[in-house]
This record gives structure tokens, C-alpha cells and sequence, in this order.
């Protein structure tokens, strides 16, 4: 589904990945760790499109398609979603609206009729029961004066609305306690099937107890130093990254 | 009032020296602006003597005024005698029903999405339209007479209810308010007439629309309201005019008077032709709306989406003076390319207990330059009067400029005024977070926008509303990225 070839970015003149390599197949769950500013979020943001990075070299394939090629939106379209570290504030617009405007452009995207008011209102309530989501949450404006914990649940809401095949969860745990992290976990759980994937970036392991993932990466300074099954999160978790920022000193 | 009739008569009075010698045949007047002119649309209208007299004595004040400087835009200097004042299509005859109206005018009209014909009444809308300086039809008139409610033309309001608009023009905004109100009082060709009588609760939306149509044309409409005790009225002005490289003026009048208890809200989306990309033509739209509060408890709101014209002047006020009154005026003010817009309100407290809310939101795009100006005066006698201003601005792109330039007079010390402003940037981020859900940056652009717009776009009627967000979307079509 997605095949990452020796990708190198840089923002400014700040090189930041220095050659990713990485494969993820459909069905799989796959979680990238690493200490802070190990470039985890540059990784999502590049596979996001976003403008401000630029890809120095490397290939990204995306469901048969050359993802660099692609705008943003047609990468969304084309079912790459990505919640976001920093969900950001849009004053005066509802998430329903705005979802009703994703769904509706991905829809003509695929050639689907536009949904009408009741159909919306259907797919809402669904996702909704999904996530645990209160209707006054997604009436308010998007991200405007919810806490960290409502920006989270309420990205997993938008990713239950929009089915991506590849969803990119960047430290979606952070803020949560830890009925928030059930709910939501629980929520991506139930997403999953055979013909999706799901990267999750996270800082803790804790997360990765609800949302077992097949494979575990650890990025560092820009390039993929470890990888491993599970069993890796859970040695991380106990020693620490300092022995893998030794082993690649070393190596 | 009276004291400016006096002024008026007095000035009046004089012996007439010009003698009416020009005979037009054709149903335009040439170009220029002379006492003939002004007799000749006077004429053209077969208006009484009296308003004869109104307009040249404002004609007279006006050759002794100068156009302001104070806004903050910049234009070439308006030559006076290379527009053309008065302007009719041609018709055969006056229109008794729409079967009468040529149907090319009718055609135009249905281009803009306005149907003269009774379907409108599902829609619950009365349009008084004016091309140019006609006003063509009136629908809903008989549903509204019903209720004693006159809507009309201004110049069918001159010859069947002289009475009233002999007692209210002039008594919001006196002809010499400002020199484009004094040019306007002079040269006015037509517009529309509110009256909604005592207790009554108009049952639809009155509307207007207006649109300059022939090339060089001024456009100069009035529309007066007045709103009798107890009465509520919602009035809703639309503007069009089609591309023309060089620039057009329009300077209107609107005056509100409101009586005891009586609310009125009156809202406009402007979409005059704002000018090309390089900012070659478009139309100068420099209007004078005024309202007042006469009555005690009396309200008047203003809405107003602007998104056209090259450059706008236009500041919708209140005038709060009686007791318990209230003014309102929430606005949208978009300007992209080489758009310039100075607009705002001034809200004046005289009756105690007054209260004022101003909303104004300002965006700006490309070169374009986007101000905000507005005053509030608490006047001796207001006590415990009271003034909301939210004033803001949000920018796109580096080219553009917002301004903000707020006037505070307090001369009670019992009033309570607040302010807030802030100026803001559509985010990279926001938009990035909008293409990464699938939605593509345009549509982005106009969800950001209308968001920020919400609390103005809100008091819009719903139809309005949806016509206003398609707008402010085209408006700024192209201004990312
Ligand atoms: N917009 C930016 N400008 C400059 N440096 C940046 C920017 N974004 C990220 N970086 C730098 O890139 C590195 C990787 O950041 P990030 O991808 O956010 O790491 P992580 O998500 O793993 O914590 C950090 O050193 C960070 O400071
Ligand atoms: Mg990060």
C-alpha cells in the first residue's frame, strides 16, 4: 500500500529525514517511536504534502500512485488521512460543517453524488457512536477552546468520517487519560479491516497496548535505526532510547 | 427640521435665470451637471415645484462644497461634467403591470436571479427594482396595501404620498450632510419608498435591487423609511453592474426613521463591479445611510456584505435619540486586487440609556486596502448609554492592508464603551489541515472566511445569507497561493 524508498527532506536549510525506508501493507498496524525531534512529525507531514518540506530525494508509492506527486488534497482523496500532532483552531466552523465539505469533495473525487442533509446526518450519528463524540462538541467551532484530550477524539471522529485506507496518527495518545485513550483506541480498533493500514506515532508505549501493532520502528535523527515486532515498544518502554542512540554511535 | 426648510426656502426663492430651453429627445440627459440638467430630470418625472426647488437649492449648496480627503483611499479626480445624470431605459410608456415591462429589462433582471414575476411570493420577497435611474416594477404591492404598507418607487412615492416625503427627506441625512449626500439630494433619479403604519409587523421581506446598466452613468437612488410606532420592517438592498474599464459613481441616499418602538433592519450585499485584476474600472460607490432612532425604544440594524466596487465610502449610522434606542450595524467588508474600501458606522447616543453594537470584519486580499472607521458619540444627556465595537481584520497574502480607526467621544461619564480589535492571517495551517481532509484550497479559503464572517453573515435572511457566502468565495477566488 505504501512503499517508502531512502526519502530525505529538509525544511529550510534544516535536512531532517535523512533516508526512510519503510513498507507498510494493507491490514497492518505499524508504529513509529523515537525520542523528541527525531523528525516522527516531519515523516507525517511529508507523506501529508505539506508545503513547507521539501523532499530532497527518495520515492513514496501510495496505492499504485507516485505520492509525491500529488497535491495534498488528492492524497486525501486518494485515502491518506492524518491526525495531527497540533490540530489547529478554525473559528466559525463547525466540524459538522467542514465535514460535510471533506465528505462531499472526496465523494465528487470518486464520482458519488453529494450526500443530502439526512444521509450526512445517518453517517454522522454512526461515526459518532464510534468515537463517543457529543453532537455539541461537533457543533462548536472546529478545535476552538476544546481540550487536548476533545482535539484528539475529535480527529478520530474526522478519520471514522473520511475511511481512509491509510490513516497516520501522530501522537494521538498525548493528552489523553486513560479512559480518553480506551475510547479512542477502542475507535480506531474497530476501523480497522483487511484492506486498510494505520502508521501510529507515539512517544509511549501505552498506546500500543490497545492498538497492537504488527511491526515497531524507531526513527532517529531522520532515518529508521531499529525495527522490530511489539516486543521492541516494550524494551524501549523499559530501557529508555539511550542504548539505541549507543548502538548507532557505535555502528 | 423646519429651520432647514427656512434655509431651503430662502434659498430657493430666487428668481430662476437659466429658462428651460433644452428639449432632449432621447431619454437620456447629456453629459454634465447644470440647474437645465436637474430641471430637465425634475421634468422627466413630472415631479412637483417643491422638489424642483429641493433639488436645485441643493444643487447650489453642493458647487460650494469640496469632495472630502479624510478616507484613506486614493482615485484620480471625478470630472463632474463627464457624467451623464439621468439615464432611462426605453420604454414607451410608464409600466401599470409587469405585462407592460420591456422584456429585455426583465431578461436582465432574471440574469441577477431576481424574478419580477408572483413567484416571488414563495419566497416571500416584495423587489423594487431600479436600472439605471428607473425604478421598473414593484411587486406584492396589493398584499402589502393590504396592511397599509406603502412600497414604491420614490417617484411614485413623490406623486401619490407628497405628504410624507415632503415631511421625512431630508430629515435623516440634510442635504448638506456631506457633498455626496448634497450631489445625490440634487441629481437623485429614483430609488424606493418605505412606510409601514403604526403596530403593523411587515409580513415579508422588502427588497430592492439596484443596477447600473448604460456606460457613464451615474447613479444617484434614494430610499427613505420610515417606520411608524410600534412597527417592524426588514429591508434588503442587492447591487450589480456589469464590467466597464471605466470608473462609475455611485452615490446614494438611504434614510430610516424610526418611531416609537419601531425596529427596522435593513441589509445590503454589495457586489458593484469592483474594477479588473490591475484595478482598471469599477464603480465608486460613495453612499450616505443614515437611521434614525426618533421614537423611545425605537432599533434600527444595519448588515451590510461588501464585496464590490473600486472603491467604497460608506459609513451606516444611528442616531440614538430616543430614550432606550438601539443601533446596530454588523459588517463584512472583503476587498482583493486593487480594491479600496474606508467603511464603518458612526453610532451618535443622545437619549439616555441608548445602547449601540458594532461588528465589523474586514478582509483583505491581494494589493487591496481595507479600513475601518468608526465613531461613537455618547452625548451629554446619555446617561447609561452603552457601545460594543468588535473591530477585525484578517489578512491574504503581504500586499494587502488593514486599518482600523476608531473614534471615541464620551461626554457622559456614565457610559460604559467597549472596544476590542484583532488583526489575524489566514494560517498556512488552517489551510493545510482543510487540503488534508480532501477539500481543496478554494473551498478552504471561502470555509476560513465564512467562518470568520459567521456573526455578520448570521443576520442575514436565510436567502440572503447563501448569496452572501458565494459571494465573499468569488470575491476571493485566486487570492491564495
Ligand atoms: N517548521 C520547522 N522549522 C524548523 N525546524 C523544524 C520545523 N519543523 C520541525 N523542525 C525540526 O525538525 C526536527 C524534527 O522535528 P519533528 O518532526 O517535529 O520531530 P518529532 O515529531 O519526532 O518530535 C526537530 O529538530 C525540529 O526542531
Ligand atoms: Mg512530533
Amino acid at each position: 500500500m505504501l512503499t517508502i524508498k531512502n526519502l530525505q527532506a529538509k525544511i529550510g536549510d534544516k535536512q531532517i529525514l535523512n533516508g526512510i525506508n519503510l513498507e507498510v501493507k494493507p491490514g497492518e498496524v505499524h508504529a513509529i517511536m523515537g525520542p523528541n525531534g527525531s523528525g516522527k512529525s516531519t515523516l507525517a507531514s511529508v507523506l501529508a504534502g505539506r508545503e513547507e518540506y521539501e523532499v530532497t530525494g527518495g520515492e513514496v508509492e501510495f496505492l499504485g500512485k507516485d505520492l509525491l506527486e500529488l497535491e495534498p488534497e488528492e492524497r486525501a482523496r486518494e485515502g491518506m488521512f492524518l491526525a495531527f500532532q497540533y490540530p489547529v483552531e478554525i473559528p466559525g466552523v463547525s466540524t459538522i460543517n467542514f465535514m460535510k465539505t471533506a465528505v462531499n469533495q472526496i465523494r465528487e473525487h470518486r464520482g458519488q453524488p453529494a450526500l443530502d442533509a439526512v444521509s450526512f446526518l445517518g453517517l454522522m450519528r454512526e461515526k459518532m457512536k464510534l468515537v463517543e463524540i457529543d453532537q455539541s462538541l461537533l457543533n462548536r467551532s472546529l478545535n476552538e477552546g476544546f481540550s487536548g484530550g476533545e482535539k484528539k477524539r475529535n480527529e478520530i471522529f474526522q478519520m471514522a468520517m473520511l475511511e481512509p485506507k491509510l490513516a497516520i496518527l501522530d501522537e494521538t495518545d498525548s493528552g489523553l487519560d486513560i479512559d480518553a485513550l480506551k475510547i479512542v483506541s477502542n475507535g480506531v480498533n474497530k476501523l480497522r479491516n483487511k484492506s486498510n493500514a494505520v502508521i501510529v506515532v507515539t512517544h509511549y508505549q501505552r498506546l500500543l497496548d490497545y492498538i497492537v501493532p504488527d511491526f515497531v520502528h524507531v526513527l532517529y535523527k531522520g532515518k529508521i535505526v531499529k525495527s522490530g515486532t511489539k516486543e521492541l515498544a516494550l524494551e524501549l518502554e523499559a530501557k529508555g532510547y539511550d542504548w539505541i542512540k549507543d548502538e548507532v554511535s557505535v555502528a | 427640521m423646519s429651520k432647514d426648510n427656512q434655509v431651503l426656502e430662502e434659498l430657493t426663492s430666487k428668481e430662476y435665470e437659466h429658462g428651460w430651453t433644452t428639449n432632449f429627445e432621447t431619454d437620456s440627459a447629456p453629459k454634465g451637471l447644470n440647474e437645465d440638467i436637474i430641471r430637465f430630470i425634475s421634468a422627466k418625472k413630472s415631479e412637483p415645484e417643491w422638489l424642483l426647488e429641493w433639488r436645485l437649492s441643493a444643487f447650489r449648496q453642493w458647487t460650494k462644497m469640496k469632495e472630502p480627503t479624510w478616507p484613506n483611499v486614493t482615485y484620480p479626480p471625478i470630472n463632474y461634467q463627464d457624467i451623464i445624470y439621468y439615464s432611462a431605459p426605453k420604454q414607451k410608456a410608464t409600466p401599470k403591470n409587469l405585462e407592460d415591462v420591456d422584456p429585455e429589462l426583465i431578461k436582465t433582471f432574471e440574469k441577477l436571479g431576481i424574478s419580477l414575476t408572483e413567484q416571488k411570493r414563495l419566497t416571500g420577497v416584495a423587489v423594487d427594482a431600479v436600472i439605471d435611474s428607473v425604478s421598473v416594477a414593484t411587486t406584492f404591492k396589493e398584499t402589502l396595501g393590504e396592511l397599509g404598507i406603502i412600497f414604491c418607487s420614490f417617484s411614485e412615492a413623490v406623486l401619490k404620498h407628497p405628504d410624507l416625503v415632503k415631511k421625512y427627506m431630508g430629515s435623516v441625512v440634510p442635504v448638506n450632510d456631506n457633498y455626496f449626500a448634497a450631489l445625490n439630494s440634487a441629481v437623485f433619479t429614483d430609488g424606493s419608498f418605505c412606510y409601514i403604519p403604526k403596530g403593523v409587523r411587515c409580513p415579508m421581506e422588502l427588497s430592492t435591487y439596484f443596477r447600473i446598466n448604460a456606460a457613464n452613468t451615474g447613479q444617484f437612488e434614494r430610499t427613505l423609511i420610515v417606520a411608524d410606532e410600534g412597527s417592524y420592517v426588514s429591508y434588503l438592498e442587492g447591487c450589480t453592474a456589469p464590467m466597464r474599464d471605466e470608473n462609475q459613481l455611485h452615490a446614494a441616499v438611504v434614510e430610516i426613521y424610526a418611531m416609537k418602538d419601531a425596529q427596522v433592519k435593513y441589509s445590503t450585499v454589495q457586489n458593484w463591479y469592483p474594477g479588473d485584476k490591475e484595478g482598471k474600472g469599477g464603480i465608486y460607490n460613495f453612499v450616505t445611510k443614515r437611521g434614525l432612532c426618533f421614537g423611545d425604544g425605537s432599533k434600527i440594524s444595519w448588515t451590510q456584505v461588501e464585496t464590490g466596487s473600486a472603491i467604497t465610502w460608506k459609513y451606516p449610522s444611528c442616531i440614538l435619540k430616543g430614550d432606550n434606542s438601539m443601533g446596530e450595524f454588523y459588517s463584512v467588508a472583503v476587498t482583493n486586487n486593487y480594491q479600496q474600501a474606508d467603511t464603518g458606522t458612526k453610532m451618535i447616543h443622545i437619549g439616555k440609556n441608548t445602547k449601540s453594537r458594532i461588528v465589523s470584519k474586514g478582509i483583505s486580499a491581494g494589493h487591496s486596502q481595507n479600513s475601518y472607521r468608526g465613531q461613537v458619540h455618547i452625548m451629554k444627556r446619555a446617561e447609561g448609554a452603552r457601545n460594543f465595537s468588535q473591530c477585525d481584520s484578517l489578512l491574504m497574502g503581504d500586499k494587502c492592508g488593514a486599518h482600523t480607526f476608531p473614534y471615541i467621544d464620551v461626554e457622559n461619564n456614565s457610559a460604559k464603551i467597549e472596544h476590542e480589535a484583532t488583526t489575524s492571517k489566514i494560517g498556512e495551517d488552517q489551510i493545510f489541515y482543510c487540503l488534508q481532509r480532501g477539500i481543496d484550497e478554494e473551498s478552504a479559503v471561502a470555509l476560513i472566511v465564512n467562518g470568520y464572517a459567521k456573526e455578520v453573515l448570521n443576520q442575514l435572511p436565510m436567502e440572503f445569507a447563501v448569496e452572501a457566502q458565494k459571494l465573499l468565495a468569488l470575491t476571493l477566488e485566486g487570492s491564495v497561493g
